[in-house]
């Protein structure tokens, strides 16, 4: 995370692929726990994976960063659901032993992200479906679309805040 | 969406620099001050006899108790602004003005006779008072509630109540040396309830605007 804060990619690709299936045991173990649909462990996971993005700058360095994932996957769960109807106090201090990695459904689709993807604006859907489902560089895209770089990236930063206003939002 | 594809477009975002929520706090508490503190000076102004106002015990305790009160919202604020933060770690930090603000409480009723007590407390200009911090407070709430945005509050309301205290604390610190009102018990009642409503405005604020 450190690495990532200097904009180090490698370190952070690295970083969110070992969190994304501490995430899903995460997950997994609150649905199974307050009997929501374990469909839904994926779309945590990546609603996650993106404020843990969005507020990195919220994590301090030398403090111990999963407390910090801990509480960010929390307030998302808590979301999820309040969106599903579900009234939960989740003690967050349950999850203390339980960050154990679960890599079942890493092939798995984010269905909630699909939907909020569909409702974002022309250009940055364009951005976002080429660097993530396509896995284009930002110097690509910016060829493909005639923009500089610079734009493309600036479009893909407002396309993920987007997105994550899409997911907290737009939900049943 | 697969959760590979998503960590691949977060990648490809990580070389824009963040501010910190530190930042972002001291400019809204400085664009606010100024903008308060332009209001303050063209439609209130400092009281004439400031001169032998700083002399007396009471003026200058009411003035350190706003800042006090900014200081320590300012801590508790920044503290909020983090995910894993609750409010019990930052009550501590919450106590100290009103706890301030008992003792002077309790010196006063010592120092003075109980016939000037209700004369002392409602003092003179009340009702300036009321109006005056909340209005001042407004521009330092709004832009200390956007500032905030930035950050990830556990508790939305919470962290909109902080941002409250810390724009009623300034607006009380300019409007202070205004105001002839003196005595604790004047500021026990009126300067509360004044700086109260900034913080239920920013509670109610915060809990629609701070989600993330």
């Amino acid at each position: 995370m450190r690495a990532a804060g200097r904009g180090d990619a490698h370190a952070y690709r690295d970083l969110l692929r070992k969190l994304a299936p501490i995430l899903r045991g995460f997950a997994r173990h609150a649905f199974l726990r307050y009997g929501s649909s374990a469909e839904d462990v994926e779309d945590i996971v990546q609603e996650t994976l993106l404020a843990m993005h969005l507020k990195r700058h919220t994590w301090i360095e030398d403090r111990p960063l999963l407390p910090w994932v801990r509480a960010i996957a929390h307030n998302k769960l808590m979301d999820h659901l309040r969106r599903s109807g579900r009234r939960q106090h989740l003690p967050i201090d349950e999850f203390g032993d339980v960050l154990v990695a679960d890599d079942s459904q890493s092939a798995a689709n984010g269905l909630d992200a699909d939907v909020a993807i569909g409702k974002l604006k022309g250009r940055q859907r364009d951005v976002v479906v080429a660097m993530s489902l396509e896995g284009q560089s930002a110097r690509d895209v910016a060829q493909r679309l005639g923009m500089t770089e610079g734009a493309v990236r600036v479009v893909l930063h407002r396309a993920l805040r987007s997105l994550s206003k899409v997911l907290r939002d737009d939900q049943p | 969406m697969k959760t590979d594809d998503l960590i691949e477009a977060l990648v490809q975002d990580v070389a824009r620099p963040q501010r910190s929520t530190a930042e972002r706090v001291l400019g809204a508490t400085v664009l606010g001050g100024l903008v308060a503190g332009l209001l303050f000076a063209w439609k209130l102004g400092i009281r004439p006899d400031i001169a032998s106002a700083v002399e007396t015990g009471r003026f200058v305790f009411k003035c350190a108790l706003s800042v006090m009160c900014m200081a320590c919202a300012w801590w508790a604020c920044l503290q909020l602004a983090r995910p894993e933060v609750r409010w019990k770690n930052v009550a501590a930090w919450i106590a100290v003005p009103p706890a301030l603000l008992a003792a002077a409480v309790l010196y006063e009723f010592m120092a003075m006779p109980p016939v000037r007590w209700y004369e002392l407390a409602v003092g003179r200009y009340a009702s300036t008072c009321l109006s005056a911090i909340p209005l001042l407070s407004i521009v330092p709430l709004a832009a200390l509630l956007i500032a905030l945005r930035a950050g990830a509050p556990r508790s939305p309301a919470t962290a909109g109540a902080v941002a409250g205290l810390l724009a009623g604390g300034l607006s009380a610190a300019l409007y202070a040396t205004h105001c002839p009102d003196d005595s604790p018990l004047f500021v026990a009642v009126w300067y509360t309830l004044a700086v109260g409503t900034v913080v239920i405005a920013g509670a109610l604020a915060g809990r629609r605007i701070l989600r993330w």
